[in-house]
């Protein structure tokens, strides 16, 4: 199972406005449970999210315990010039992970 | 009252035992204290700083009745024509009543071409949610919605 799924659109017209929809799995612990014997469950969250866009950073996101589990993320773009969306998850433990998707523009 | 007893070893041992249960307490059961509107307030002083918030331009979607607390899907979208010159730069959504105040910060750029952003929050009580939007020019505008939760996040347990 891939640990990201990404929604580009393959295709897009020049100056259209693109919807880019991510989904990373994660578990975002709050560090604010409890197991029942009464121990804190340790933080363990994604705290950092960014998306570049042919090396040109156009979207970044600091997250919080707040993040539902397997943080979803939706926002947009303006298409100018086909090339490549890289996407970079970051979190607590060394957690990171990435992903990207190619876009055509004409 | 025939339960008194005179203090024995026993009791003294038991006293001991409570007072190290008492010591390690804090460690274990200790819940943080839930933000209050005073840390809401102070989150949004971190970011807007001296500046004027001012209410218009920046829509807040996000269900005003919550079943479960623990995936509320929100959008937030600010008016703006996303141009080279006046575009938005960041958006920052706050709340009254979870652990932190914070909920997240996207950072946006004239690029963005839509000034909207979704994704699904926690909540861990009915209460007071405020996206602020920081705009090309500095200036800031919010939104506010309070929401009930039936079901509240970060309260279970895990098994």
């Amino acid at each position: 199972m891939p640990a990201a799924l990404i929604n580009v659109p393959a295709k897009a017209k020049r100056g259209d406005v693109i919807e880019i929809k991510t989904l990373m799995s994660h578990i975002m612990e709050t560090g604010y449970r409890h197991t029942a014997s009464g121990e804190v469950v340790p933080r363990n969250i994604i705290t950092s999210f960014a998306c570049r866009y042919n090396g040109a950073e156009i979207f970044r996101a600091d997250l919080y315990p707040a993040i539902s589990a397997n943080p979803f993320i939706t926002f947009f773009t303006t298409a100018t010039e086909s090339g490549k969306f890289e996407f970079e998850w970051i979190g607590d433990n060394g957690f990171s992970e990435t992903a990207s998707a190619s876009i055509v523009v004409e | 009252m025939t339960n008194f007893h005179p203090p024995t070893r026993r009791t003294f041992l038991g006293l001991a035992g409570g007072a190290a249960a008492l010591v390690t307490a804090p460690v274990v059961t200790v819940r943080p204290a839930d933000a209050t509107p005073a840390m809401l307030s102070a989150a949004i002083r971190n970011v807007v700083g001296e500046a004027n918030v001012r209410t218009g331009r920046v829509r807040l979607d996000i269900p005003p009745l919550v079943e479960n607390g623990n995936t509320v899907p929100m959008t937030v979208s600010v008016t703006s024509p996303m141009t080279a010159n006046d575009y938005v730069k960041s958006i920052h959504v706050f709340n009254e009543k979870n652990p932190q105040p914070n909920i997240g910060n996207f950072h946006l750029g004239p690029r963005a071409g839509r000034a909207q952003v979704s994704t699904r929050i926690r909540l861990a009580d009915s209460q007071k949610v405020v996206a602020i939007a920081r705009l090309s020019d500095d200036t800031f505008w919010s939104a506010t919605v309070d929401i009930v939760v039936t079901l509240a996040a970060c309260t279970e347990e895990v098994i």
